[in-house]
């Protein structure tokens, strides 16, 4: 996957938790995600679809996510709150969109956010789809960034080629 | 003043209405997706609109050019993910008179407010 691909990601979610949650993320170097490893407990989702597809995530130890939902939402709530999961959604739409915005020139979609709850699940991408999970902390606790994505199937045909359907 | 807040989140919403209920507006009716929006414009009758526009069953887009197409005047603040500029001019051609960009900080939203309102022409 190219590294270009990553980057907006950080860069959003640096922004994101800066500016709705007061706090600074620091990002390690990012690590090839095995299919079979697993995520933390909290996990928001969001397709993307357009010039470029795959699927990024947010994923939280349980804890994390409920420090970080209670500052977002200036509500303490546990992950069995009914408004949990749309705390969870809302901040990984936040984080999605503003990287989309910054593929210049590609017109991208996103998808409404999918929050998965459970301890240790597992996230797999699409076959033969490489995911980078960049690991992240700030002041609330850890957390990891796990971006599925890449050019288009059409947008990577060679020039000329024959996009049309049969 | 009465304004309506139209986001699929329910904690986007209560961040607004936060912040809403700070600057002294209390009169606020919220709907779920364009749809439970256009249902609700005509009985509740908003001096402004606050429209996400990612949302399930009638996006903000297709919400604003409906609501404007059948007469509907109130100014319409976009607030959204939905950066590229592309976005903003598609959105301002259909009816939208501002733009916010998620995330946003209580006084950026605060300043679009206020500065819409302020372009209303009085009664």
């Amino acid at each position: 996957m190219d590294s270009s691909y990553i980057t907006p990601f950080i860069n959003s979610a640096q922004n994101v938790f800066s500016m709705m949650l007061g706090v600074t993320v620091q990002v390690e170097a990012p690590v090839l995600k095995s299919q079979d490893d697993p995520s933390y407990d909290v996990t928001g989702i969001i397709g993307m679809s357009g010039d470029m597809e795959g699927s990024v995530i947010c994923s939280f130890e349980t804890s994390t996510s409920e420090r970080i939902v209670g500052v977002f939402t200036g509500t303490e709530m546990t992950v069995d709150h009914e408004d949990f999961a749309d705390a969870i959604g809302e901040l990984v739409n936040m984080i999605s969109g503003g990287a989309k915005a910054q593929f210049k020139g590609k017109m991208v979609s996103i998808s409404c956010p999918s929050v998965v709850i459970g301890n240790k699940h597992t996230v797999r991408g699409g076959k033969d789809q490489v995911t980078i999970m960049v690991p992240c902390k700030c002041d609330l606790g850890e957390f990891a960034l796990e971006i599925s994505i890449r050019q288009s199937c059409l947008q990577a045909k060679p020039e000329g080629a024959d996009t049309s359907a049969a | 003043m009465k304004i309506l807040l139209v986001d699929d989140s329910k904690t986007m919403r209560n961040i607004q209405k936060g912040i809403l209920s700070q600057l002294g507006y209390t009169d606020l009716e919220e709907a779920c997706d364009g749809l439970d929006a256009l249902s609700k414009v005509g009985a509740y009758g908003p001096d402004l609109l606050l429209v996400d526009w990612n949302m399930p069953n009638m996006d903000g887009l297709t919400f604003v050019k409906q609501y404007r197409a059948k007469g509907g005047k109130s100014p319409i603040i976009m607030v959204t993910t939905e950066s590229e500029k592309a976005r903003v001019v598609e959105a301002i051609k259909a009816g939208v008179n501002n733009y916010v960009v998620k995330p946003f900080t209580p006084d950026s939203l605060a300043d679009r407010i206020k500065e819409t309102l302020a372009k209303v022409p009085a009664a």
